[in-house]
């Protein structure tokens, strides 16, 4: 009975170790199969001492040479490792690595989303002959050993919410929280809250979560990790993969092969895009590697979730010692259990006081701002690097003075003239009477403020003869060099709408490509926002000299990102300037979809928080302005994929300080952006005609195999959903922004 | 009376529609190399998002606009001799000629057969409480109807007012709408027939639903 046992168990490793290396020709696996199929033939006509040895001389056998192959896994082997269904699950990881737990976020099929598991579980610690046991928040997705409703981790916008939720009663109750991240990317459907929507909320909301956040990646898919991924610390099982996108997907994108990539060029991404652990703790995207036994962790390998509760453990505690006082001892102690000691023999209470709790937000944006910086090019000279952190210390400490010292005496002086002044008016206004006449305060009764003769002759002559037509439309600073083509253009609603053709000089000049019959937005150059919604001609630029680079020494990519700084003359997709919005000085950050489709890389993303930074340390407004966005630059990596974390947490640093943070949306903007910086903003606008969403209509049916209807991601969509909170016309954009500086934003805007 | 005989001989001799793709305005054609026999396919997806197989180009002002198909079926004398010439609005391009399929063949028939009673404005259309257990518990075919009955509560705006049948006397032989639905004004609402025409008209269904030959 045990030999069946142990020779079931090492068919079912050898099928595991098949399953691995795929089609790959392997001598050690070669070796394995025969000797296994050999003994299978001689074990009917062995004695059981026979059969015992020569089992345990297999066993060691699978066991020297698991190790030997080991060494051989490549970066696909690891993806196929991750997704293989006897990898450990989260299921497993709450049985065995937690002494307790009650599922709250719904029970197997019968959840809002069964793909992602929400537990409170308990871990015991000892004090001496006393046990502590220590609540924390788990939080992961699941895939369930090959069980369907969990459609294999991948979230809905709804499972997201719901872990959302529960993060915050987690922040309530004081406790930390243990993400563990088991999916190959969100399920991207738009149906509310929606996918990108949902997942920059959870971003936004993490950045500043006032409990230790201790995240473990096993399959980490672009921003579907990141919606429970933005952590304190951040621990990667040895053979887990993080990745911007899945090596199929960026080898359907590089080979330009929808669905056709060769397994040869997908071996290939997997590899240039460096997904494993040990690369992504070199790239500094993860703190620590939790090894896994040979050829990864499965549920039997109890001595892993050892390992594993250890290191959680161990995670938690140097949080909490990185900004709660504990005592030297244990601090000492703490730092040392990486080496010799066990962490459950020290004893840290998780649960954080008030300073420490804010402590820790500080620390983990600054642990994000840190990470990916050298992962663009900086071609400032060493003079303008110093010059520029000059200029921004005498900025801070301009502002200080300025906003934090004088501003606050000027509007404690105003308040008082201002309660003064309406004292008086009181006075004026209900003592009218006999006691104002006795004063001399007049009868009570106001005088009508006269109107200016100018604003009189403006409203009564509403037109101006004699200076021609008044026509205001065409007087765009930029015109569209599509408006010298002498040809006419047909609006896409001409069959529903019956748009007559436009000719182009008149759609592309005077009509700022708009239709007149449908209002339509054909897509126009950024430059024509450039110059006509923000001045760019009188604009002060700034970072221009940062620009996108190829960290990952992705093959093949340093050409065309030469190309696209040749085709656009701009180092990155990103513009960053201060200007003048009708004499209010702005931050504006635009995305730029003619270089590399607006995509979002380590150069954009460190554009981006150093304009919202540049415009916290001026009390300006910052305007993010997406003129097209595929979504995050995929040859980039995780250097791309960890901007979604680090721009959200620059901006919402920014409209904590009470700046007004605003975003604009044009022609297409799509995933990771959308997922995160762009879609946690408080305000967000659309111009007419465009489209946003976090997967196209194509990537949607080829992940989930729902069809979307053709105006699935139009704007007028995103603002029912309640993504986006109006369109506009591009022909009012300037007018809108404007109005929107005057009637939205945060308490430190000083224009108003 | 409802002659079946001829109508269905009428069907067969052609049981087609002829299609004739027409040019919207002025331009000049580009045939793209359909001949004739050809197949075309009309619109296609969903939400028909899909257009149908393209037929041909018209440039005007530079403006190169595709013609597609907007029907299945097989092109018929393509003029060739338009190639590259400027045209007039509304000038014949090709014919496509669409066979007929059985559910139209069905619906020609009972459009022809029956009388359709249409919904006089959108609303939400529900049949009042007795001839909806009729219909629950016999089916439609057991509802007979008559100029002036009661059949129909009309709910718009939470308002509710009864709607009473105009028309000849017969029974129900099709309903076309869902209770609960909104229904636009001027869709049928139901297809009444005279009473002892309702064996013949089964009929003919059944006849074309097993014996007419779907050609594409």
């Amino acid at each position: 009975m045990d030999i069946d046992k142990r020779t079931q168990e090492l068919a079912a490793r050898l099928t595991y170790i098949q399953d691995i290396f795929g089609q790959r020709e392997n001598s050690s696996v070669a070796l394995l199969r025969t000797r296994l199929e050999e003994f299978l033939e001689q074990a009917a006509h062995l004695g059981m001492r026979e059969l015992s040895r020569q089992v345990a001389k297999l066993e060691e056998l699978f066991s020297l040479l698991e190790g030997k192959l080991e060494v051989e896994l490549t970066p696909m082997d690891r993806v196929r490792i991750v997704r293989h269904p006897q990898r450990v699950s989260l299921k497993d990881i709450l049985e065995n690595v937690y002494d307790n737990y009650t599922e709250i976020g719904g029970q197997d099929e019968w959840s809002i989303d069964p793909g992602i598991i929400i537990a409170r579980a308990t871990i015991a610690r000892r004090m001496g002959k006393k046990t502590v046991h220590q609540s924390v928040m788990v939080i992961g997705q699941e895939k369930g050993h090959g069980q369907e409703f969990r459609n294999g981790g991948s979230i809905k916008p709804w499972g997201n919410a719901n872990a959302l939720y529960y993060m915050r009663v987690a922040e309530i109750e004081n406790i930390p929280i243990h993400s563990y991240v088991f999916t190959p990317g969100a399920f991207p459907v738009e149906d509310y809250p929606g996918a990108a929507q949902q997942i920059a909320k959870n971003l936004y909301v993490m950045a500043g979560l006032r409990v230790p956040i201790i995240s473990v990646f096993s399959e980490g898919g672009s921003g579907g990790a990141e919606a429970i991924a933005l952590a304190d610390k951040r621990l990667m099982l040895s053979h887990g993969y993080y990745s911007v996108i899945s090596p199929e997907g960026a080898a359907a994108i590089e080979g330009g092969l929808k669905g056709k990539a060769t397994p040869e060029l997908i071996a290939q991404c997997a590899e240039r895009l460096r997904i494993t652990a040990s690369d992504n703790l070199e790239l500094g995207f993860i703190d620590r590697v939790v090894q896994e036994p040979p050829l990864g962790a499965r549920p039997e390998h109890y001595d892993f979730f050892r390992k594993l509760r250890r290191e959680v453990i161990r995670a938690t505690d140097e949080v909490v010692d990185a900004v709660e006082a504990l005592g030297p001892l244990r601090g000492m102690a703490i730092r040392r259990q990486g080496k010799s000691l066990d962490p459950q023999d020290i004893f840290v209470r998780w649960s954080l006081g008030q300073s420490a709790r804010k402590k820790l937000v500080r620390r983990r944006f600054d642990k994000f701002r840190a990470m990916s910086r050298s992962a663009c090019r900086d071609n400032r000279t060493l003079g303008a690097r110093i010059y520029s952190s000059l200029e921004g210390m005498l900025w801070s400490a301009h502002s200080t003075l300025r906003h934090d010292f004088l501003a606050p005496h000027k509007r404690r002086l105003l308040r008082m003239l201002e309660a003064a002044e309406a004292e008086l008016r009181a006075l004026r206004q209900g003592v009218g009477g006999p006691l104002g006449k006795l004063l001399g305060l007049g009868d009570g009764q106001q005088r009508r403020l006269e109107v200016p003769p100018e604003a009189l002759e403006r409203l009564t002559n509403l037109s101006c003869p004699e200076e021609g037509p008044c026509r205001l439309e065409d007087s765009w600073v930029y015109v569209s060099p599509k408006s010298r083509e002498d040809r006419t253009l047909t609006c896409p609603n001409a069959p529903t709408h019956g748009c007559l053709d436009l000719w182009s000089p008149d759609l592309f000049g005077e009509f700022a490509g708009v239709c007149s019959h449908c209002g339509h937005h054909f897509s126009l150059e950024f430059q024509w926002y450039l110059y006509n919604v923000f001045d760019f001609a009188s604009a002060y630029e700034f970072n221009r000299e940062l620009e996108s680079g190829n960290p990952l020494s992705y093959e093949g990519f340093d050409l065309k990102l030469e190309q696209a700084k040749r085709k656009t003359g701009l180092g990155s997709s990103c513009i960053t300037f201060e200007t003048r919005i009708e004499g209010v000085t702005t931050v504006v950050a635009v995305l730029v979809s003619p270089f590399r489709g607006g995509t979002v890389g380590a150069a954009e993303g460190e554009k981006i928080i150093r304009a919202a930074e540049r415009a916290m340390l001026k009390r300006a407004p910052f305007i993010l302005y997406s003129h097209g966005t595929a979504g995050i630059r995929i040859q980039e990596g995780t250097c791309g994929v960890i901007q979604m974390p680090r721009v959200t947490m620059a901006v919402r640093r920014y409209i904590e300080a009470g700046g007004l943070y605003l975003v604009l949306y044009d022609t297409n903007s799509y995933a990771g952006p959308v997922a995160s910086f762009l879609g946690c903003s408080p305000y967000q606008f659309a111009v007419r005609s465009s489209n946003i969403g976090f997967a196209g209509p194509g990537v949607i049916f080829e992940t989930t195999g729902v069809e979307v209807p053709p105006k699935y991601h139009r704007a007028f969509s995103a603002l029912s959903r309640g993504h986006i909170q109006g369109i506009w016309d591009r022909r009012d954009i300037k007018k809108n922004l404007h109005q929107a500086l005057l009637t939205m934003g945060g308490k430190n805007l000083y224009y108003r | 009376m409802l002659n079946v005989k001829e109508m269905l001989e009428e069907l067969n001799a052609s049981p087609y529609e002829e299609i004739e793709i027409n040019t919207p305005h002025t331009g000049v054609v580009e045939f793209v190399g359909l001949n004739a026999g050809d197949r075309v396919t009309g619109p296609s997806g969903k939400w028909l998002e899909r257009p149908g197989t393209l037929l041909a180009h018209l440039t005007r002002e530079r403006n190169k606009k595709p013609i597609y198909a907007t029907q299945k079926g097989q092109v018929m004398d393509i003029r060739s001799e338009l190639e590259g010439k400027f045209v007039e609005a509304g000038e014949r391009l090709l014919t496509i000629r669409h066979f007929l399929s059985k559910e139209e063949v069905i619906g020609r028939i009972l459009k022809k057969a029956l009388h359709l009673f249409c919904a006089p404005e959108r609303a939400k259309y529900y049949f009042v409480p007795e001839i909806d257990a009729k219909i629950k518990a016999g089916g439609e075919q057991s509802v007979k109807v008559r100029e002036g009955l009661d059949m129909f509560i009309v709910s718009r705006m939470k308002r509710e007012t009864p709607l009473s049948y105009s028309g000849p006397e017969g029974i129900i032989y099709a309903v076309y709408f869902q209770q609960g639905d909104n229904v636009d004004g001027g869709q049928p609402l139901i297809g009444v027939c005279p009473e002892n025409q309702l064996s013949l008209i089964q009929d003919v269904v059944n006849r074309v639903q097993g014996e007419w030959e779907e050609r594409d």
